[in-house]
């Protein structure tokens, strides 16, 4: 555990994060995940976080090394969709007994592995610890390093048990885990001076592909995206990189900061999420790799697509604009979204009532700021209830959350749209803006509202 | 519970596999807090780390498609070396002030067993220190890494009787109802009206029906919408018998018979003719009435609709991977039809499972119905076998929770005449809809093609022949 609590300190000491840098020496020290209220707290934990950053990648063995609570209770959840490798998609728990919580579950783990590697021969298997074979003292990395050089293949410990804290830390423990063992493992088979890595992308229902074509047509070449849609390979090259993009600050910028370290590939936070960012990001892809050596015409070339494709949104996101134009919307979502998305929104008219910022950083506040004007709409927590009141109230029109929330909306009798990770919906990317426009279109005018507002005819009392 | 050696000889379970893949298994804890979300007003709590709650949030909600009270002691690495009493306390403390909740249930959890947190002793500290919490608050002890989803959910049952039941004076017409967890909300409207026909009152602990059963209510509600309120809870005492629907509430009835001397009655199963009839049989001699004739008429449409299906049934293969008493009721009713159990893979031991005719009866995981299923005219399990479904080409029918990519989970009714005659046609339908006829070429229809209950088109895409995640070696016999 000595091991573990370094780089949760190492992980709390990120030098990129501004946060940070405002702390002092102790403050820091504490590190930046508030303490969880028992009996108020909702979310994941570290280890879901950790599996959540790393099973995108979709050709590597995910083996959760605990209880069956933690994989049995969890798996096959999450809509991070791949091209080619389904086998991310199995589970693989070593469901532990009470017996190896008595005496261990080293050999059983040891055992999982080897039987992983004879049936599904994967190039790597990822070994995730939880809270209960951390609390037995199991030691995975170990065990991973041992049965790594016995079986000649790559296994990798991923040490987040849940109760370290947060499914943020989670994610970060994750980009350390790859950082220690798997990035720089391997070389690619060629370079190109357009080489990107994408970070903290995860390619929930496929957005990384309605940004890989612009990408592509540009020549621009994703040699890995940590990790939506990735393969161990692509992972384990992505040290050959001339630029990064960091799409979500708060997951995996311990991974962005420290490859520019180490191998000095500058990168920048940006968002796939809306007309604007979408074309913001593709020149700052573009001014990295010319500043790392490619061809100047490659910003002309970037002005050009960028041009094209925003009118072509443009065009097709002004036939919602008469429709949609006053609308309010209440947003409970976090991170990067609850700007690109409100930025995104306001673009075609939409009135924004609110925008939650209980998991944004303090760049994402400054972002909220500059676009709406002020602090008046940003909720910082917001219990369900007041949520209800809120809708029932009609102060908005839609709201847009994760899939937990809906209910709150749904039974308040207001549209609801999810754009969190159990998503159906693309919205990344020019045509992802047009998407979301399209989903809120039709969640408003879907003509059921009428209807199940309306109290049955033999009710006086009215319902609103 | 300790299997029958009979059983265990029958069952290979993990014991030869260290690696379970595909887990058909989910945790005890899960099944407590679902038997506690039957109370009304309730607000179930995890003595764990805070993802234990979440994804037992998120797999309930994606089952149920409603909101679902759940809290955490968001237990972290040091309270869980001290211990978990302060982590509890203030649990309950903020429960109370933001939910004001009419019954607390608690469940441990892996984390916290192992570290072996006194939690009944904690518990009466609390509640000494803080009188504010006057609701009941019921403990359960449910580690991670014992028994499965139907062992937590009875578990919590009996821990509410044995806490919160007490004797008393016999009310003519009153009966108590213990579902098992494998009873759906649909299942237990169906059975509070069998029941109510008879002219008896039924109380039914714990009563998913009141609580998540998809209804719009007036206001938004922290706690659970409905079940079984403290009232009936207290009323318990005086019913004039009580009848279990599953083997895994056994204990649970026992616990009720031994405090109160209500007698009991264990039903394994209420799907099939015969379980039907027993039940309605049952009723009628208790009740002193006749079976009223409606049910008559039900009945008598069951047996028209098992002539008209049977065959389509005759020698059919199935693949059931489920919970033991869902096992027990789909697997009997399958034997009844006609058909062979060619696979039946369940989550924990019990007794029931003996009875099953079937060629074993394996604690296992969905690889192992998957590798024992190829071949088979019908796979039957929860929404995570729709991977192995679409792997081996057969029709996929989904049973028990978590059914996640399919609407109206709640609703499923398979109990009594009319649930059974409504699951014959359901199945016969599959079985008519991927039957063989012989081709001029001498090959079959194409099996792929997806029965009555669609396949997301997205699942398809992604499921591409051309990119197997699964090499074709593996599926031989292990």
């Amino acid at each position: 555990m000595d091991g573990l609590a370094n780089t949760v300190q190492q992980v709390f000491n990120e030098p990129a994060c501004g946060k940070n840098q405002g702390k002092s020496d102790k403050e820091r020290k504490k590190g930046c995940t508030k303490a969880l209220q028992p009996g108020a707290a909702a979310g994941g934990c570290a280890f879901d976080g950790a599996k959540i950053a790393l099973q995108p990648i979709t050709d590597v063995a995910h083996l959760v090394h605990g209880p069956i609570a933690c994989e049995g209770n969890s798996w096959d959840n999450r809509g991070a969709k791949s091209s080619g490798p389904l086998l991310y998609r199995t589970g693989f728990t070593t469901d532990i007994n009470e017996t190896d919580v008595v005496f261990g579950g080293e050999k059983r783990l040891f055992r999982a592995i080897k039987e992983i590697l004879a049936k599904y021969d994967p190039p790597a298997v990822f070994v995730y610890q939880t809270c209960v074979t951390a609390l037995i003292g199991d030691d995975i990395e170990a065990l991973c390093k041992a049965a790594s050089a016995r079986f000649g293949r790559p296994v990798i410990p991923v040490n987040a048990p849940g109760f370290v804290g947060s499914k943020n830390l989670g994610n970060k423990l994750a980009g350390e885990a790859l950082l220690e063992y798997v990035i720089g493992t391997q070389e690619p088979e060629y370079t190109t001076p357009y080489d990107i890595n994408i970070i903290g992308e995860y390619n929930l229902a496929g957005e990384l592909w309605q940004v890989k074509p612009l990408l592509a047509e540009l020549g621009i070449r994703v040699l890995a995206c940590i990790s939506g849609d990735a393969r161990y390979r692509e992972v384990a090259s992505a040290h050959r990189a001339r630029a990064a993009m960091m799409v979500c600050s708060k997951a995996m910028i311990n991974v962005a900061r420290k490859m520019e370290e180490r191998y000095a590939i500058p990168f920048f936070e940006g968002s796939f999420y809306g007309v604007s960012d979408m074309s913001e990001a593709l020149r700052e892809i573009a001014r990295l790799l010319i500043a790392r050596g490619a061809p100047a015409d490659l910003a002309e070339r970037a002005e050009a697509l960028i041009a094209r494709e925003e009118a072509r949104a443009w065009t097709r996101l002004d036939a919602y604009r008469p429709r949609l134009k006053g609308k309010r919307a209440l947003l409970i979502t976090g991170g990067v979204k609850s700007w690109s998305v409100v930025a995104a929104l306001q673009e075609i008219g939409v009135e924004i009532v609110g925008t939650s910022v209980k998991k944004s950083t303090k760049e994402d506040k400054e972002r909220i700021k500059k676009i709406m004007g002020d602090e008046a709409h940003m909720i910082e927590d917001m219990t369900p209830r007041e949520m209800y009141k809120l809708l029932k109230d009609a102060r908005a029109d839609i709201m847009l959350s994760g899939g937990r929330s809906q209910f709150v909306a749904l039974k308040a009798k207001v549209p609801w749209l999810d754009i969190n990770q159990e998503r159906h919906h693309a919205y990344a990317g020019y045509d992802g803006m047009v998407a979301l426009v399209g989903e809120i279109d039709k969640a408003l005018y879907n003509p059921i509202w009428a209807q199940v507002r309306r109290p049955a005819p033999w009710d006086t009392e009215t319902v609103s | 519970m300790n299997a029958p050696a009979t059983l265990r000889d029958r069952a290979t379970g993990p014991a030869t596999k260290a690696c379970t893949v595909n887990p058909l298994k989910m945790s005890q804890p899960l099944g407590a807090a679902l038997a506690f979300l039957g109370i009304a007003g309730s607000m179930p709590v995890f003595h764990g780390s805070q993802g234990c709650t979440a994804f037992g949030l998120v797999l309930f909600v994606r089952h149920f498609r409603e909101s679902i009270p759940l809290q955490t002691t968001a237990m972290n690495e040091v309270t869980t070396i001290l211990g978990g009493g302060e982590n509890i306390e203030k649990a309950l403390l903020n429960i109370h002030k933001r939910a004001k909740p009419a019954f607390i249930g608690i469940a441990s959890t892996g984390l916290t067993e192992t570290k072996g947190d006194d939690v009944a002793g904690d518990l009466r500290l609390i509640k000494d220190a803080h009188p504010e919490l006057d609701m009941p608050i019921v403990y359960v002890s449910t580690p991670d890494y014992q028994g499965a989803f139907q062992d937590g959910w009875a578990k919590a049952v009996t821990a509410i009787i044995e806490s919160m039941v007490t004797p008393a004076a016999t009310v003519k017409g009153q009966v108590t109802i213990l579902p098992g967890c494998h009873v759906t909300p649909g299942d237990v409207i169906e059975l509070r009206d069998i029941v109510t026909a008879f002219g008896l009152s039924p109380i039914i602990l714990p009563d998913l029906s009141g609580s998540l059963d998809g209804h719009v209510p007036g206001d938004f509600s922290p706690t659970s919408l409905g079940g079984t309120t403290q009232a009936e809870i207290a009323r318990i005492g005086a019913s004039e018998f009580a009848f279990a629907i599953g083997e895994q509430m056994r204990p649970a009835a026992r616990a009720l018979a031994e405090r109160t001397g209500v007698p009991t009655r264990i039903f394994s199963s209420l799907t099939g003719l015969g379980a039907a009839d027993d039940l309605f049989a049952s009723l009628s001699a208790l009740s002193g009435r006749p079976v009223p004739d409606k049910y008559r008429r039900e009945r008598s449409q069951l047996v028209d609709a098992m002539l008209d299906a049977h065959f389509f049934f005759g020698g059919k293969r199935v693949a059931i991977g489920a919970e033991p008493d869902l096992l027990w009721a789909l697997g009997a009713w399958c034997k009844d039809m006609g058909c062979e159990i060619a696979a039946a893979i369940t989550t924990t031991e019990s007794p029931v499972l003996v009875r099953l005719v079937a060629d074993g009866v394996r604690l296992g995981d969905l690889e192992d119905l998957e590798v024992q299923a190829a071949g088979c005219d019908l796979l039957i399990t929860h929404s995570h076998g729709r991977q192995a479904a679409q792997r081996l080409g057969i029709p996929f029918l989904r049973m028990g929770p978590p059914i996640f990519d399919r609407l109206g989970a709640a609703h499923r009714v398979i109990v009594g005449y009319k649930g059974t005659r409504d699951l014959v046609f359901e199945v016969g339908n599959i079985f008519l809809a991927h039957g063989h006829e012989l081709r001029p070429d001498g090959e079959g229809p194409d099996v792929r093609e997806e029965h009555g209950q669609g396949s997301p088109v997205g699942e398809r895409a992604c499921a591409s022949p051309g990119h197997p995640d699964i090499p074709p070696g593996r599926l031989e016999s292990p």
